[in-house]
């Protein structure tokens, strides 16, 4: 199954929780923005994905099967 | 699972994400099922959108074969007879209970609620400070700068409306992150129009409706929000047999006694990774965390290995006009403060605060990425003399 991670950039205010539980895909640089490095993580990252949309305080980010 | 909160919807996902098959029944005081209540003083406050507050998953949980006893109180813990009574007169029988109860808004004598003044816990009230802010042109007095007071004062300035900020203590937030740092959120408010009164008690109001203050000042506000803070709600459990010491008393994995576990506001615990420190913690993020941990500590009973305690860096944010705080870990305790990664008269920085040797907490303002880093570190234990070398290089 393919899976995508989503961020909506309207909702996300940076708080950079999902850097914290997966660095390999979320990345908050010096200027306070996110970036999305990985959209479509390996399989072994889903765990953490799924970590980081539970503990965004926006509910910004969304796991999409595709 | 008595309380249907945050902490108690992570803990009923959890539970039937680990494999939980049998009955699930959550109780919870309020009539809403959980919602999320960080927007409550925020972007809730500012727009009045419902959806601002919706939980993710629980419109569509019928998945989850929960249960609900929504508005109904749990009155009586009867431990030995695995019982909880409710304010219907009914009892729900449990072999394994959650405490998600959460914490009730605290209420000061010289300011009874009503007649436009309001207090801010639930969406019930803040839709009722929303219709009175609305209905209610003039002057907004929030009365306790810490984080919900100086989150209301910012949304209403934001609004256009004229603020007062009464704080009892000299310095707001000081117990959270010093004199210092308490300093310089006091002074955001001041830049942004904020008329912030430190040092000063609320003595009563005038059947006018003015707001007698202890520095001998009225303030005739049209709107009055008192933010002085929670406790837990653990009345009903009292003679219960459980350990309440401002809050239910855990043990390092959350059980607080056998088949029964608490999370959230309403749990008391030694965290580890804190010297063994006594912690509640009332942050939204523990409340997720604590939830899933205690769901799956309760499922394992007596095969669960006691060297895996609940230990986490406490963490939580606050956003206040253009700026955004956050901290991680517990400034409890500690011997020096030193700030990096910018400085505090730029409004954007990080304190770093020490104990013991160690790097035990962060503050930062605009600083998400630092902080992030800093929650790891403390994580880690790292001495602090490193951590300041790993901080010179924030610039």
């Amino acid at each position: 199954m393919v899976w995508r991670v989503v961020v909506d950039m309207d909702l996300c205010e940076s708080n950079a929780v999902c850097m914290a539980v997966l660095p390999e895909v979320f990345e908050v640089r010096d200027d306070d923005l996110l970036y999305v490095l990985n959209e479509t993580p390996p399989d072994s990252d889903r765990a953490k994905a799924e970590e980081a949309v539970a503990r965004c305080p926006k509910q910004a980010i969304t796991i999409v099967e595709a | 699972m008595v309380g249907a909160s945050l902490a108690g919807w992570n803990a009923a996902t959890t539970l039937r994400r680990e494999g939980f098959d049998g009955e699930l029944t959550l109780v919870g005081a309020e009539t809403e099922p959980p919602y999320d209540r960080p927007p409550l003083s925020k972007a809730f406050l500012a727009t009045g959108e419902e959806a601002k507050v919706a939980l993710g998953g629980v419109a569509d949980s019928e998945a989850l074969a929960i249960t609900w006893r929504l508005g109904r109180r749990a009155v009586r813990l009867r431990l030995g007879d695995r019982v909880v009574d409710l304010d219907d007169g009914t009892e729900v029988a449990f072999d394994g209970l959650v405490l998600t109860g959460g914490a009730e808004v605290r209420t000061l004598p010289s300011l009874p609620v009503g007649n436009g003044v309001h207090v801010l816990r639930t969406v019930a009230d803040a839709r009722e400070l929303r219709a009175d802010l609305d209905r209610r042109n003039g002057p907004v007095l929030v009365v306790g700068a810490g984080f919900i007071g100086a989150e209301v004062a910012a949304t209403c300035r934001q609004a256009g409306r004229e603020v007062v900020l009464v704080e009892a203590a000299e310095v707001p937030l000081e117990r959270a992150v010093g004199t210092e740092i308490g300093a310089v959120c006091a002074s955001l408010h001041r830049e942004h129009g904020v008329d912030v009164r430190l040092g000063t008690a609320v003595v009563g109001r005038d059947s006018s409706g003015a707001v007698r203050l202890d520095d001998g000042t009225t303030v005739d506000a049209a709107v009055v929000v008192v933010g002085v803070g929670v406790a837990p709600s653990t009345r009903w459990l009292e003679g219960s047999g459980l350990l309440l010491e401002d809050g239910v008393v855990c043990d390092a994995t959350g059980l607080a006694a056998a088949g029964v576990v608490a999370a959230g506001d309403i749990a008391r615990w030694p965290n580890e990774l804190f010297f063994g420190d006594s912690m509640r913690v009332e942050h939204w993020d523990n409340a997720i965390d604590m939830g899933a941990f205690v769901a799956r500590r309760l499922l394992a009973g007596t095969d669960w290995d006691p060297r895996a305690v609940f230990a986490p860096v406490p963490w939580f944010w606050s956003d206040q006009y253009d700026r955004k705080m956050q901290m991680a870990g517990r400034s409890t305790g500690f011997d020096r403060m030193e700030v990096a990664g910018g400085t505090l008269e730029e409004r954007r920085f990080v304190a770093l605060y020490r104990r013991q040797g160690r790097l035990i907490a962060a503050f930062g303002m605009n600083r998400p990425r630092h902080v992030v880093q800093c929650r790891s570190l403390i994580a880690r234990r790292c001495p602090w003399e490193e951590a300041r070398e790993l901080a010179a290089a924030w610039t």
